[in-house]
Order: structure tokens, then sequence, then C-alpha cells
């Protein structure tokens, strides 16, 4: 058999997996949508604000509720000294918790 | 066969031969190449899955949480507050929720305990997730026993939460609000924060400053922000992972340059023999471009092949050092499949065409100089 065909069927098979990836991501929407129901269930009836992704220090399980001091929230750059720091990144500045303007007038 | 395809095809032929001669090299180069390929699609997939499952599951959140801050640090606040707050126009609901953190001496790990209403949970009983059942090696039925203020309490498992919901409730304890606060010994008028619900979301920053003005200790947070923080902290460019993936990306992209752009001596004769023989240069260009075609394009769909079962197969198990980090308590979840076409498409256009252009570049400066030239440098 010649190289090319070869190479070409090895290209193709991988293309049509590359295919069958996007189709089965595609398919998988369903399904996610039926399996994310009782977690939304759960986050609606207990009013839950955050994923429960790593549970070694407060500010990594409640992100969105943490003190402003937590690791990111001192300065852009103040890297986490927990390992899942590896894997987020601080928040765009200015900081998703810096203080409200206010919305009404403030009186003298 | 057409006479132009079949062209072509000698020309693959003479390109997969050329790469062959090289076996060693280039085989290194294909197995690197897909290895970076790999690990940038890995985080790209993780990290897409997981802003996705934030985006749709948080957006069941309440409109706005306002805990009560003393001295920069979070506090219990009074549950009176929910009444003036309630009043303010634009505000529908109010609710106190009690929660708190658990560390468990036995098992060394962080339980996020929690007050639920739910009529279904008996008396002294508890509802337990995934991974508190898991990490304590319960069931239902079974008991387990918290220290509390005044003394050890005994509740039983009522339920086990779903699995399918273990990526919000993994290491929850739902109770009743009555054992919650004999648990953390938290009298009856305080609560930890309070949901605010509002009927136009767009009134929400005006009820956040009218919180403010009225509690300067109160700190809205609100649904926006929430998604917002997710949004931000889910992103594969930060983190310390991106510093160590930037030096062995680096690295790949010095040994990519240095294969693709140095051209040796031995190939510089080979281009001089080529067009010696009636090689056109549109004719050796065609032959590099298959070489570097060949290889990126493999590279490219293997790593993104391998990335997608990693990660939306098995949970992306290269990564659970890094997620588990100091935790005993780990959540274990299976991603459902998101993937974006755009971070796709910049994968592709920043992988497989740099190489492939890093090739045709020395070789049209080969193939552009005499034949006798070529063969003597």
């Amino acid at each position: 058999m010649r190289k090319s065909t070869l190479c070409l069927s090895l290209i193709g098979v991988q293309s049509a997996l590359f295919v069958a990836m996007l189709l089965h991501a595609r398919a998988q929407e369903g399904r996610a949508a039926q399996q994310r129901q009782s977690s939304a269930a759960l986050v609606r009836s207990l009013g839950l604000t955050d994923l429960c992704l790593f549970t070694e220090a407060r500010y990594t399980r409640h992100p969105a509720m943490a003190d402003r001091h937590a690791a990111f929230q001192d300065h852009p750059m103040g890297l986490d000294h927990f390992p899942s720091g590896s894997l987020v990144a601080p928040p765009t500045f200015p900081s998703p918790h810096a203080p409200l303007r206010p919305a009404v007038p403030q009186h003298p | 066969m057409r006479p132009s395809v079949q062209r072509y095809r000698n020309i693959l032929d003479f390109a997969l031969s050329s790469l062959l001669r090289r076996k060693g090299r280039n085989l290194a180069l294909i197995c690197v190449y897909t290895l970076v390929v790999f690990v940038i699609a890995s985080l790209i997939f993780f990290v897409q899955a997981l802003k996705r499952e934030a985006r749709e599951l948080l957006v069941q959140a309440p409109d706005m949480v306002v805990q009560r801050m003393v001295a920069g640090r979070h506090d219990p606040m009074p549950v009176a507050q929910a009444e003036t707050i309630r009043a303010i126009r634009g505000v529908e609901a109010v609710q106190p929720r009690l929660w708190g953190y658990y560390y468990d001496p036995v098992y060394g790990g962080n339980l996020t305990v929690m007050a639920t209403d739910d009529t279904a949970l008996a008396v002294e009983s508890v509802w337990v997730g995934q991974g508190v059942a898991r990490s304590m090696r319960v069931k239902e039925g079974d008991m387990i026993s918290l220290r509390g203020y005044a003394g050890p309490m005994l509740f039983s498992i009522q339920k086990v939460l779903p699995e399918e919901s273990e990526l919000v409730s993994s290491d929850l304890i739902l109770m009743s609000p009555q054992d919650v606060r004999s648990l953390f010994n938290l009298s009856e008028g305080l609560a930890t924060d309070l949901a605010v619900q509002a009927g136009n979301p767009r009134e929400l920053p005006t009820i956040a400053a009218k919180i403010v003005e009225q509690f300067p200790d109160a700190r809205p947070i609100l649904k926006s922000e929430i998604l917002r923080t997710y949004e931000a902290i889910f992103d594969w460019r930060g983190g310390l992972m991106v510093v160590v993936l930037s030096s062995a990306i680096l690295s790949f992209i010095i040994f990519a340059w240095d294969k693709a752009t140095g051209l040796s001596a031995e190939e510089r004769k080979e281009v001089g023999i080529l067009k010696s023989i009636g090689w056109e240069s549109a004719d050796v260009l065609l032959l590099k471009f298959w070489e570097g075609s060949v290889v990126s394009l493999t590279a490219f769909l293997g790593g993104v092949l391998l990335a997608y079962v990693h990660v939306f197969f098995f949970s992306a198990s290269l990564f659970e050092h890094a997620l588990k980090g100091w935790s005993v308590l780990f959540p274990r979840y299976r991603l459902l499949p998101a993937l974006d076409g755009y971070q796709l498409a910049v994968l592709f256009f920043l992988t497989v065409l740099p190489y492939t252009a890093a090739t045709l570049v020395p070789i049209w400066r080969a193939a552009t100089v005499d034949p006798d030239a070529a063969m003597r440098s």
C-alpha cells in the first residue's frame, strides 16, 4: 500500500473522530439539561451561591461570598497559596466585590 | 485517478519518505507537539465546562445576598434587618440563610452545614452530600456524630443527596434551623446572611445602595457579581498553570522552530538535487507544505481528541492533584461536554498554521537559489 494512502487514511480517521467528538458534545446537551435539574433545584431551594469545587478553605469553597481579604482579592495578582490557585485565576480588576456606586443621592 | 491528484499523491509519498528518513526526530516532534496540544486543549475544555455549569446553575442563585461585615470580616446578621430590607420598594422576598463551616476532626475535612425548611426533613436527621457520605463512609439510615457547642450531637442520615447534584452539594450537610443553631450556638435572632429576591433585576443596584445607606455594615453581593466571579476565576489564561505551561510551550516553540526553520546541509543538498532533476520551486514548496501539514495536523487532531477523552470521560484525572489541593473532601463530578468552536479555531490557528508556515520560509529560500549552489553549499 502506498504511504500516502496510509497517511490520508490516518488523517481521515482522526478527522472522522473529530467530527464524532463535535456530534457527541452536541448530543450530550439534552442530557446535560436533564442532569442539571436536580442541582438547579437545590440551588433554587437553598439559595446556594457557589459550586462545590475546592473545599480546602472558605474562600475557595465560596469564592463569591469570600471576605474582601481572601486570596486574589487584595490585589489582582496576589497569588493563592493553595494548589487550586494553579487552576483559578485572579478576578479582573476592578474586583467583583468593589463597592457599589450609590444609586441614590447622598444627603448632606 | 486524475493526473493532478496523482501528482499531489506522488509529492505526498515523497514527503512521507522524507519524514521517515528522520523517523526518530520526527516521531519525537509529533509526540511533544501532541502533548502540548493535549494539555492546552484539556485546560480549555475543563475551564469551559466548569464555566458553563456555573453559568447554568448559579442563575438560580438569590438575586442578592446581604452579608454583615464587622472589622472587615463576615459576621452573623440580625434577622430583624430582614424586615427593614423587605420594606424597600422593589424587594419581593427576604430569606435569612443559616449556614456555616464545620471542620470534621476525624476525617480532617471541611463541611458546609446549612439549614433547610424542607418539611420532608425529619427531626434530628440530616441530608448529606455524596462527598460527605464518601469521606465519612456512611449511607442512608446510619448515624453521624458532630461536635456541637454543647457537646456531641447525633444525627440520623435520612437521605444522601443525588449524585447528579454533586457539583453543588458534595460537602453539604442539611439540617433543621434549630439543629444548626444548637451546633454553632447561634442565637435565635441571628442568621448567616440574607437572600433577597427582587421583582425587577434592574432595580438591584438601587436596592443595594438603599441597603448600604440604611445599614453601613452591610455588604450586598448581587447575582451578577456571583456570575462574574465565576466567569473571572475560571480563565484558562490565568493561574499558576499558565506559568508552568508557558515554559513548556516556550520550550516546544524553540524545538519546533529549530526543527522547522533550520535546514540541514543534507536537506539543502536534497533541494538542489530535486531542482536539478526537474522539480520546480513550487513542487519543493508543496513537498515541505505536506511535511509540515502531516506533522501539525496529526498532532492537533490527536491532541484535541485525547483532551476530550481525558476531560469528559476521565473527569480530567491528570488535573486531579491540583484540584484536590489540600482538601480532604473532594467532589467527584463528571463534566458534561461544552465545546467552544471559537476556542478550537484559535487553538488550530495557533498550533497548525505557525508550524506549517515556519517550515515553508527556509525551504522557499533554499528553493530559489541555483541548484548547483544548493548542492555545493
